[in-house]
């Protein structure tokens, strides 16, 4: 078969692989129809995610037809439609019990790689390296889904792939995010990055009752859809002095009573700390630059909450812990319990509540892979999401 | 959770048999080999060959001596009714939390038969009859080792404990404890492994420098045990399809390795 395989920094080629088989009882195999590039497949493309490994096949946003299944899976047949959530999850586990999904105990081979790096170590993910679990991804014409007893969601017919696809992952993953916020009535919801994640997350601040949406970016195409379609507030970073003064005025002096850091590790900034950040980066001795986390933890107002859904892996210094603490805010962050929400999120597609297909600009084959991460990752063609047809 | 410990009492010769033929033996290549160099490197190599050589031959090991260590002891006359003595060999200790009852385990560890389900490194068990087994491991670099276990001490869905029969390959004892927790939160499963290494301590090092630490080994066969027991399947990669073929990965991580 066809798939998207990993061979370095920069270089994602689509090679001829075996097809995957079923290798443990509770295993199925997936004929994918439609997978996508996620964000936070950049910070592999860009080489900011150890344990990569020559020939790994990428992707964690995929869906299809059920072509075989493994002795123990009893409620999918041949023919099914799924979505495939991107945490590889047991169902069994105390954390998947206490849905708490992603932090899953019993599906990566490799989990003592992140016990060294962070204490304990959560779910597998598809296509991600192999610290979480090393698992071949779904930018690829067949997939091997592990648990497919508990993880697939079986789609009606009807809904189209271009409707549900991103119950994957971003749809999932955004509302996860303003769900950690604890929205109450009169709350104004700050998110910064207006990518596919930031957008989701505007959207569903606005169903958990939000009364504003702040956003900040600086890409016009990505403030142009936080503006119309999802009827945001929009502050172009570039554009003003201060991103603090502009939010503190904007919230009559309290500031944001949520932000949302939907950025993650490859943050942009034009401020000291984040030439101070690009430099530690470039020299290898920083993993990550946090320049949105410190901005949020800044603007955000005394007792709120920050929620960091956007991708952190090592170590970030000159956070303003003072702030967090002086203020009393509430952190909530991590991979997405997209198991939890799904279910609820498919709901509210079927009632036509919202349509997550409005952020697609680019429908492209399998083999446009390699030109498709270029663009996405320069932003370049005004490039928000990219779906793939194997 | 707690590492693998190398304890000893003091001795005066400090090394046993089968590790001063290890030591005699990989003495004299690296001394070869560092005079083959003709390079100061070299020389310091065949230093430490010759080190090695003397410590074999002499059966005195001065680094032992300065940590306390010895691997010694009365290993060819040993009269005592535990396998390895307190103060000898090495000794690991891993807990893992697997969220069934306690019975449920202990039945589950009480069939010995079961335990190469989960012990990567265990080819077999037989069960002789209720207290005896036989065990065949995959030793290090591909060396096997078998011996018969008895079962020493057992209390139903608390402990099980058991050792080596005396003239065993490989010297060993180990008791597994299993103790409810409050709540939901399952069961706390604890394995203490004392064991003597065919090669010695050095060959235990030097396990350990090729990726064959004993308490990591537990550790990871504990996750395999919870695996097994929650959900029924062990998760693994193995036999998954890659954009390079499997001989060339193993090339490139070997290369990582050795940089």
């Amino acid at each position: 078969m066809k798939a998207v395989c990993w061979f370095g920094k920069t270089d994602v080629r689509v090679e001829s692989v075996p097809d995957p088989k079923i290798i443990n009882p509770h295993d199925a195999i997936v004929r994918v129809t439609l997978t996508a590039i996620c964000g936070s497949d950049l910070h592999l493309y860009d080489g900011y995610i150890p344990t990569m490994m020559k020939g790994d096949i990428l992707g964690h946003e995929f869906m299809g037809e059920i072509v075989e299944v493994g002795a123990e899976v009893k409620n999918l047949k041949v023919g099914d439609r799924v979505i495939v959530p991107f945490p590889i999850c047991c169902g069994r586990c105390w954390f998947c019990k206490n849905d708490q999904w992603s932090l899953c105990d019993n599906t990566n081979p490799n989990a003592w790689m992140v016990e060294a790096l962070y204490g304990f170590g959560g779910a597998a993910l598809y296509g991600y390296s192999h610290m979480y679990g090393g698992y071949a991804g779904g930018q690829a014409e067949y997939v091997r889904v592990p648990f497919a007893d508990i993880n697939p969601v079986k789609i009606p017919d009807g809904l189209p792939d271009e409707k549900v696809l991103f119950l994957t992952d971003i749809f999932p993953t955004g509302y996860f995010a303003a769900d950690n916020c604890d929205i109450k009535p009169g709350d104004v919801v700050a998110v910064w990055g207006c990518g596919p994640v930031g957008l989701f997350a505007m959207k569903s601040a606005w169903m958990l009752g939000a009364s504003r949406v702040i956003a900040i970016d600086r890409v016009p195409e990505r403030m142009r859809l936080a503006r119309e379609a999802c009827n945001a507030e929009v502050v172009d970073f570039e554009e003003v002095d201060d991103v603090y003064d502009v939010l503190k005025e904007m919230t009559g002096g309290r500031g944001p009573d949520c932000c949302i850091d939907a950025v993650g590790m490859e943050a942009h900034g034009h401020t000291a700390d984040a030439l101070y950040d690009r430099v530690k980066q470039v020299m290898r001795i920083e993993f990550d630059r946090a320049h949105v986390l410190r901005q949020a933890l800044h603007c955000c107002r005394k007792g709120g909450t920050v929620s960091i859904p956007g991708v952190y892996g090592g170590f970030i210094d000159k956070i303003p812990f003072g702030a967090a603490f002086g203020k009393g805010l509430t952190l909530k962050m991590g991979q997405a319990h997209v198991q939890k929400y799904v279910h609820h999120l498919l709901a509210r597609i079927e009632r036509d509540e919202i349509d997550p297909s409005f952020l697609i600009t680019h429908r492209v084959r399998l083999d446009d892979a390699p030109a498709m991460y270029r663009t996405f990752r320069d932003k370049q063609d005004d490039c928000i999401k990219v779906v793939m047809r194997p | 959770m707690q590492s693998a410990q190398i304890l000893s009492p003091p001795s005066s010769q400090n090394v046993n048999s089968r590790e001063r033929w290890l030591s005699v033996v990989v003495g004299s290549a690296v001394a070869a080999y560092g005079l083959s160099r003709r390079s100061i490197a070299g020389i310091t190599l065949a230093g430490v060959g010759a080190g090695l050589v003397w410590r074999g031959a002499s059966g005195f090991c001065a680094v032992y001596d300065a940590l306390g260590l010895t691997t010694a002891a009365e290993s060819d006359h040993d009269t005592s009714n535990v396998s390895v003595p307190y103060g000898r060999g090495v000794r690991v200790e891993q807990t893992v939390t697997i969220g069934l009852p306690p019975e449920e385990i202990y039945t589950f560890f009480r069939n010995f038969e079961n335990l190469p389900r989960f012990m990567s490194h265990l080819k077999s068990v037989t069960v002789l009859d209720d207290r005896r087994s036989h065990w065949t491991t995959k030793g290090p670099a591909g060396s096997d080792a078998e011996w018969d276990a008895v079962i020493i001490n057992e209390i139903p869905n608390e402990l099980i404990g058991w050792r080596s029969v005396d003239g065993s390959q490989v010297d060993n004892a180990g008791s597994v404890h299993f103790k409810a927790n409050p709540a939901d939160r399952g069961t706390d499963v604890k394995v203490i492994l004392r064991y003597d290494p065919p090669a010695g301590l050095l060959g235990a090092m030097t396990a350990k420098i090729f990726g064959e630490d004993p308490a990591h080994q537990v550790k990871e066969d504990l996750r395999a045990l919870k695996m097994l027991l929650e959900t029924g399947e062990i998760a693994t990669t193995k036999g998954q399809p890659n954009g390079v073929p499997h001989r060339a990965r193993l090339r490139e991580r070997l290369a990582e390795v050795m940089r």
